[in-house]
C-alpha cells in the first residue's frame, strides 16, 4: 500500500469505477510480448490507456452449480456475485463466454438453476463450451439440449466479433485413460479449415474447458491432441487461449499464443500435485473470495491486441 | 434425446446401442425396486400383524451376490474384477467428489454419481472392458468376464 494519499485515492477510484473489488493484474499483450501490470500501477500511470477501453468480454468459468460441499456450500450466491460485478461494470462487454462446469453433476435441475441465474447478467450474450461435469449425464444431452444449437450440437463453433475470431472448442469428450482431455481428429481438421484463409493479423481468441496445453499429467490437466491445434494457430500475430477447468490462474507464453486459465466463481483447487487427487481446496471462509472470480479481455488497436484482467469477488 | 444424435454421430460412436441398453437395465432396476415395495406393501397392509419386511433385498433371491467396486479416493476398488458371463457388477461412489463409469469404448455408462449413489450393469459378453471416470479419466479400471 502506498503512503501516498491522492495515489491510494486514484487507486480507490479506479477500483470503484471498474467494479472490481479486489487487485487484480492486468496482462498486456503486443507483439506475443507480455507485460503484467499491476492495477494499482495501471491506475496511476496507464490509466488511459489500460483503463478506458471497453472490455471486449468477460470469461467465467466453473460456477458448478449443485455442489453443496464445504469448499462452497453457496455456490450461486458466489455466482450472483461475480454477475454482480459484471453488471456494475461502466462499459459493460459485448458478451459473456462460459468455459464450462456450468453445473456440478449435470442434472436438469442444476442446469436450470444456472440459466435462471445466468439469466440476470444484463449483458445477453452469452457463449459456452461445456465442462466434464456438464457431459456427466449418462446420455450426456443436457448440456446440448440448452447450450447445443450454437455448434449444431457438434460442440465446436466459431464466430466473429469486432475484428476477432472466436473459436469454441470441445475438449471433454472421447478421453482417454491417459487422463488428458481430447479434441479429435474430426474437429482438428474442423478448426484447419476454420482458421485457413484468415489473415495472420486477426485476433484469435480460442476457448474450451480443460486446459490446451499441458500443466500436470498426472491428473489430466491438459489436452492430449493440443499440440495439433497449436500448431494451427502459430502463424497468427495474437492468440489468446482461455480456459477453465483447474480452478486457479496459470498463464503461459509461446510465440504470439497466450494461454490462460481462469479461476471458477465455486470453489478454489489445490495447485498441481498439492495432495493426491484434484478436488474442491476448503479455505477459511475469509479466503474464498480472493480466490474466486473472472476474466476480462479488453481489444486494443494499432496493433490489434487484446488485454486480460483478472478479478476476484473481494 | 433427439437433439444429442447428431453429436453422437459426429463424434462417433458416442452413444451406441449398449449405453443405451445400461439405461434401460438402471431403469428397469427401479421398476423393480417399485413392484417390489408394492408387493411389500399390499402384504403389509394384508398382514399388519406380521413384521413389516423392511429389507426389499429379501425378495430377491440371487444365487451370487453383486460384486461391488468401491469408488474411494479417487480410484476403484478393485482396480481390476473378473467375473462370470450374466454378472451384475454394481459401483458405489463414497467419495465427496462426483464420479462416473463410462466404459472406454462406449459399452456401458453411468451418470455423474454423487457421495453413495450406485450404478450396476450387468455383463450378457465375454471379454475385458477397460473404464474410466470421465470426470477424472486417469481414473481407469478394468472388468473382465470370463
Amino acid at each position: 500500500m502506498s503512503s501516498d494519499d491522492s495515489i491510494a485515492a486514484s487507486r480507490r477510484g479506479v477500483l470503484k469505477c471498474l467494479a472490481f473489488g479486489g487487485a487484480g493484474t492486468l496482462f498486456s499483450l503486443a507483439g506475443g510480448v507480455l507485460a503484467p501490470l499491476d492495477l494499482a500501477l495501471a491506475a496511476t500511470k496507464g490509466r488511459k490507456s489500460a483503463m478506458l477501453d471497453a472490455p471486449l468480454f468477460v470469461q467465467i468459468s466453473d460456477t458448478h452449480i449443485g455442489f453443496n460441499k464445504e469448499a462452497n456450500p453457496d455456490v450461486a450466491g458466489t455466482l450472483k456475485q461475480t454477475i454482480d460485478l459484471v453488471n456494475a461494470m461502466p462499459v459493460k462487454p459485448a458478451f459473456i463466454v462460459h468455459t464450462g462446469d456450468i453445473t456440478h453433476l449435470s442434472k436438469a435441475s442444476e442446469f436450470d438453476t444456472a440459466a435462471q441465474l445466468l439469466s440476470e447478467l444484463e449483458v445477453t450474450e452469452l457463449h459456452t463450451t461445456p465442462g466434464e461435469h456438464d457431459m456427466a449425464d449418462a446420455s450426456a444431452s443436457e448440456y446440448f439440449n440448452r447450450y447445443g444449437k450454437a455448434s449444431a450440437n457438434r460442440g465446436y463453433y466459431s464466430f466473429d466479433t469486432r475484428g476477432v475470431h472466436f473459436v469454441g472448442l470441445i475438449n471433454v469428450l472421447n478421453f482417454k485413460p491417459n487422463g488428458l482431455g481430447a479434441l479429435g481428429s474430426q474437429q482438428l481438421e474442423w478448426l484447419e479449415a476454420d482458421l485457413k484463409g484468415r489473415s495472420a493479423s486477426t485476433p484469435i481468441v480460442v476457448f474450451a474447458h480443460m486446459p490446451l496445453w499441458t500443466i500436470y499429467e498426472p491428473w489430466g490437466w491438459g489436452t492430449g491432441d493440443a499440440d495439433q491445434m497449436t500448431s494451427y494457430l502459430r502463424r497468427f500475430g495474437s492468440v489468446t487461449v482461455l480456459n477453465g477447468h483447474i480452478h486457479q490462474i496459470v498463464q503461459k507464453v509461446e510465440g504470439n499464443l497466450t494461454f490462460h486459465t481462469a479461476r471458477s466463481t465455486a470453489f478454489p483447487q489445490a495447485t498441481a500435485g498439492n495432495g493426491p487427487a484434484p478436488g474442491p481446496l476448503k479455505v477459511p471462509a475469509e479466503q474464498l473470495q480472493k480466490m474466486l472470480g473472472l476474466s476480462s479481455v479488453t481489444l486494443k488497436r494499432h496493433p490489434s491486441t487484446l488485454a486480460l484482467t483478472d478479478s476476484t469477488l473481494a | 434425446m433427439p437433439t444429442v444424435e447428431p453429436v453422437g454421430a459426429t463424434f462417433g460412436a458416442r452413444l451406441p446401442q449398449p449405453a443405451a441398453r445400461a439405461v434401460r437395465h438402471m431403469s428397469q432396476i427401479s421398476l423393480h425396486a417399485c413392484a417390489v415395495m408394492i408387493v411389500a406393501s399390499f402384504a403389509h397392509a394384508a398382514a399388519p400383524a406380521a413384521p413389516a419386511p423392511s429389507a426389499p433385498a429379501a425378495t430377491q433371491a440371487p444365487s451370487a451376490p453383486e460384486p461391488t467396486i468401491s469408488i474411494h479416493d479417487f480410484s476403484f476398488a478393485p482396480l481390476s474384477l473378473t467375473i462370470p458371463v450374466g454378472a451384475t457388477v454394481s459401483w458405489k461412489n463414497l467419495d465427496p467428489e462426483p464420479h462416473t463409469v463410462r466404459s472406454v469404448d462406449d459399452q456401458f455408462r453411468s451418470g455423474a454419481l454423487d457421495q453413495n449413489d450406485s450404478f450396476s450393469f450387468k455383463f450378457v459378453k465375454a471379454g475385458t472392458y477397460k473404464y474410466v471416470c470421465s470426470i477424472h479419466p486417469q481414473m481407469v479400471g478394468t472388468i473382465t468376464v470370463k
